[in-house]
């Protein structure tokens, strides 16, 4: 912190910001030094995945990876290798022999991303270049189910990986079926807007996230590519850590949540700032940070914006549904304490 | 065949696929009016400054800032800053402190002895410029910077008009105004003092001069029919204001009631609480939101112990009282008398009812078109005789020292037009950056800094400036609030958020480009831009 300035700025001024000029949480601020911006406002950001890639406007996938990725080479000195699940970030990078990526690359199967990045770690290791780290990614298909086995091995053996999910909440490559990431209530192509209760069923699902901290291992932490921020700074973490280490970050998908293409990151920030998607950080099992919620915004407010919602508001009403969610909501903001002034590193 | 075991094709790059043609909208980046600028009857670049400002760069925030007022430290304290009524801000905490930043910057360029640019090439016109209030000072500034010779011709002992005979010091300090004025005069301006314009056709061919700027103010007190006795003091404000310049200060007594609701009669009771008076009582027709002093001055005065008498008018003044009648708003909002009177002692009555215009030096002016007492102006601010122009309080505006400064400078852009014999084409307006056009996650929470105010026992005894200034760091603090409305700062957010990559970061200061070979228009970096900079257009396919 500018020292010199805080002196003098009005008290309630210093305890909220950290830089208290304009455009704090913007990707580059013309006035911070340098190493303070983030990796992504520098002319020298890799570009780990280069423009002509196939995926839709406004993708929140493409976006989130070459965050992630970017963030990860400038950790490591680009000293990494990506193994890559299938799905969409696979498809529309590399319609073999074309391909978007500038690091080395692997894709083997849809479920195995975890295990192939458990042997390129052993192998570096094998061949004395333990200074490659690995990086692992996949849609949330591949992670939380198909690649859960694989995934939760890799935990479990505290292999030298940093496993990424891009959570875009379902199966959207193959024309958006459900997945365990699916939120309650949403249309898919496999959960229909049809009958007395339409869209995902309630009470199923899973937290990967959760799992992976009941794993001890020495990482986890959400994310979103509405906090980049947040997003860099957790990525730069986990490359310093050795030890399995998991990302997950939401990044809305405009064609599968149905969806303005320019609303991908206004959903990803109303997704956290209503308490749907909690923000955290854990080490060995212990949550250690949590990103406050800034704004509070009833669920309503992100869920009208998605056609994949829009029978909880059909015909002008509220479906009663629409309290069930809130109440979700509400119990994360509980169990994380997401409502509150913020930390010291806010 | 050299490829590895499975592999049958070359590698290549997506960098082929061209998917701009993907794009049905095209991001173009725009620049938009910020509502303060569009305010500012100045017409300052206020985001522009600020910029200069909110990097620490004090000169180039000064520069930037004189480009169309050379007064920032007398606007840092006399103007009613319309700007900030208009600030975008206001919608996340309070509006930018405009006016503290630009006084800020006003004293910091006196104390570092800043000097204005020096003028263009010399045209060999002549200008003649009659009255040394703003707006004259303004026209004048801005006629030497075009490279024109200027007289300004005062009729007043010093230059300034009501900026000096008017506006009490306890507002204004002299030294800032004094400094500001002799800024001009460096810049080669000849002010001529003692030196009323008695016939302007004459003043004219006497000098030789090619065309002219009016300037002369509202010095003629309005007076109202009150019945009043022999011995009764009756003074009015202007006068009253004006003998504070003098040695000789008024002797207003004990009790003074002032009769009128402008900030005139405001500027007098305060002025008579400094002097010694123990009641100052203002006596007006209508109600306080009637009234057309400024709230924060009406606040002030209140403070300092003035006494409102609302809905109140003078019926006539006998030696040592005034005899007030009550009145009562019709439907109309129109002040209606209700016959109950009382009496208030009074040893003076200072009357502030509004000044009209002393138009006596435009006889014999052909063409000339006067209408309620103030001369008709054309948009380009001449008057119906060619090469004749004329601003400020004299002319039919809202009489205000930033508005006659804004007449000023419009008229001397209009004058060196004619003068080269062009007819400057009117300047292209942006549309307005309002507030739907902003993206206001990404600031931060700051909420305004306030300027000190002097203790309240010093506020009723001296002449002591009462409103203090900003110092560096709190000035730069209230500078880096403000959001850039409708102007690129760099935030690299358009570079960051695009997926496609698509967005060139060209370098400080140079600001972006799309590379429209991979854009695909989703049209996230201008839902992401904070600042309303990047618009999206139909592309015609
Ligand atoms: C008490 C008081 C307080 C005010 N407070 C504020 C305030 O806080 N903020 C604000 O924005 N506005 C304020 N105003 C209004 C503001 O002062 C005027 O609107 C502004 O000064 C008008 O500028 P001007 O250049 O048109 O005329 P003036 O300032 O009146 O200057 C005209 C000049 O022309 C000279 N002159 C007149 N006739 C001749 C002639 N024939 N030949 C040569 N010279 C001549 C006069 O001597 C004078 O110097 C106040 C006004 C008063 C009276
Ligand atoms: C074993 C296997 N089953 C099914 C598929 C078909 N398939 C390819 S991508 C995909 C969905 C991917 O979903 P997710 O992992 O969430 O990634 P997304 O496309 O949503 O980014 C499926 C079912 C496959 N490639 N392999
Ligand atoms: S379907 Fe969704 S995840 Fe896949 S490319 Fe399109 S926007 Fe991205
Ligand atoms: S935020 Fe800045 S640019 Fe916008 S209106 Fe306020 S001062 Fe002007
Ligand atoms: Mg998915």
């Amino acid at each position: 912190m500018d020292e010199q300035h805080v002196a003098t700025a009005p008290a309630e001024a210093v305890q909220k910001l950290r830089y208290y000029q304009k455009g704090t949480f913007t990707v580059g601020n013309r006035l911070v030094a340098e190493e303070e911006r983030t990796v992504q406002a520098s002319t020298h950001r890799s570009n780990a995945l280069t423009c002509g890639h196939r995926a839709c406007q406004g993708c929140g996938e493409a976006l989130g990876a070459r965050y992630a990725v970017d963030a990860a080479m400038r950790a490591t000195g680009n000293n990494l290798i990506a193994v890559n699940a299938t799905g969409c970030l696979e498809v529309f990078t590399t319609p073999y022999p074309e391909t978007s990526w500038q690091l080395p690359w692997l894709h083997s199967l849809f479920g195995n991303a975890a295990a192939v990045a458990t042997g390129v770690a052993a192998a570096m290791r094998v061949k004395g270049k333990p200074h490659v780290r690995v990086l692992a990614q996949g849609g949330d298909g591949g992670t939380t189910d198909i690649g859960f086995q694989c995934l939760s091995g890799m935990f479990e053996r505290n292999d030298d990986v940093l496993y990424v999910c891009y959570d875009n909440e379902g199966y959207m490559n193959t024309g958006v079926q459900r997945s365990s990431a699916t939120p309650p209530a949403a249309r898919t192509a496999t959960t229909p807007a049809l009958g007395p209760e339409p869209g995902n069923v309630f009470g199923t699902g899973k937290s990967v996230p959760k799992i992976a901290v009941a794993h001890g291992i020495p990482y986890v932490a959400t994310a979103t590519v509405a906090d980049l921020h947040d997003l860099e700074r957790k990525v730069t973490k986990a490359m310093s850590i050795r030890g399995a280490r998991y990302i997950q970050i939401d990044v809305p998908c405009p064609l599968g949540w149905g969806a303005p293409s320019q609303d991908t990151i206004l959903l990803a920030r109303l997704a956290v700032e209503c308490g749907l998607y909690p923000i955290f950080e854990a080490e060995h099992g212990v949550v250690t940070h949590v990103r406050k919620i800034r704004r509070v915004t009833p669920v309503r407010e992100y869920l009208k914006r998605q056609r994949r919602f829009a029978h909880l508001f059909r015909d002008g009403r509220d479906d009663p549904r629409l309290a069930r969610l809130q109440a979700q909501c509400d119990a994360n903001i509980r169990e994380y304490g997401l409502v509150g002034p913020a930390g010291e590193d806010e | 065949m050299d490829h590895p075991f499975a592999i049958t094709l070359d590698l290549g790059t997506s960098l082929v696929n061209h998917t701009g043609s993907w794009r049905t909208l095209r991001p173009e980046y725009v620049t938009r009016l910020p509502p303060c600028n569009d305010a500012c009857p100045a017409g300052e670049d206020i985001q522009g400054w600020l910029a200069f400002a909110e990097a620490g760069d004090y000169e180039a925030a000064w520069r930037k800032l004189v480009e169309n007022n050379p007064l920032p430290a007398v606007m840092g304290r006399v103007c009613y800053h319309p700007c900030e009524n208009a600030c975008n801000r206001k919608a996340l905490d309070t509006a930018v402190g405009i006016n503290s930043v630009e006084r800020f910057l006003g004293d910091l360029a006196i104390e570092k002895g800043w000097r204005f640019d020096p003028p263009a090439a010399a045209s060999g016109k002549r200008v003649l410029v009659v009255g040394a209030g703003p707006s004259g000072l303004s026209a004048a500034y801005h006629l030497a910077r075009l490279g024109h010779r200027v007289t300004i011709r005062e009729a007043g002992p010093m230059a300034g008009g009501m900026m000096r005979f008017g506006i009490p010091k306890y507002r204004l300090p002299r030294e800032a105004l004094d400094a500001e004025i002799q800024r001009i005069r460096d810049l080669g301006v000849e002010i001529v003092l003692n030196a009323k314009v008695e016939r302007l056709a004459d003043a004219m061919a006497e000098g030789g001069f090619d065309a002219a700027f009016l300037a002369v103010g509202a010095h003629l007190a309005r007076r109202a029919y009150i019945p009043a006795g022999e011995a009764a003091r009756v003074l009015d404000a202007v006068q009253v204001l004006r003998s504070m310049e003098g040695e000789e200060k008024p002797l207003l007594g004990r009790r003074v009631i002032v009769y009128g609701g402008g900030n005139t009669a405001l500027d007098v009771a305060r002025t008579a609480r400094r002097l010694g008076a123990e009641d100052a009582v203002i006596v007006y027709r209508r109600t306080r939101e009637r009234m057309p002093a400024h709230d924060f001055e009406v606040e002030e005065a209140i403070e300092e112990g003035v006494m409102m008498k609302w809905l109140s008018t003078i019926r006539s003044v006998e030696p040592g009282a005034v005899t007030v009648e009550k009145m009562r708003l019709d439907e109309t909002g129109f002040p209606q008398p209700t016959g109950e009177v009382e009496t208030l002692e009074a040893d003076t009555v200072v009357l502030a009812l509004g000044q009209d215009v002393d138009l006596s030096l435009l006889d014999g002016v052909p063409g000339l078109e006067v209408r309620d007492g103030v001369v008709q102006v054309g948009p380009d601010m001449m008057t119906g005789a060619p090469g004749v122009f004329a601003g400020g309080d004299m002319v039919p505006s809202e009489r205000t020292v930033t508005v006659a400064v804004g007449h000023g400078k419009k008229a001397a852009r209009r004058i060196d037009a004619w003068l080269r014999g062009e007819s400057a084409p009117p300047a292209r307006r942006h549309d307005i950056a309002t507030a739907d056009t902003l993206n206001t996650w990404y600031y931060g929470e700051a909420p305004k800094t306030l300027r000190p105010v002097l203790a309240m026992a010093a506020r009723t005894s001296t002449f002591e400036e009462v409103v203090k200034g900003l110092d560096a760091t709190n000035a730069l603090y209230e500078a880096r609030r403000c959001l850039s409305c409708g102007n690129c700062f760099e935030c690299d957010n358009c570079y960051g958020v695009c997926p496609d990559n698509a967005v060139v970061k060209l370098g400080p200061g140079k600001g972006f480009a799309f590379n429209y070979d991979f854009c695909k228009g989703c049209g996230m970096c201008a839902a992401e831009c904070p600042c309303g900079a990047i618009a999206m257009a139909p592309e015609e396919i």
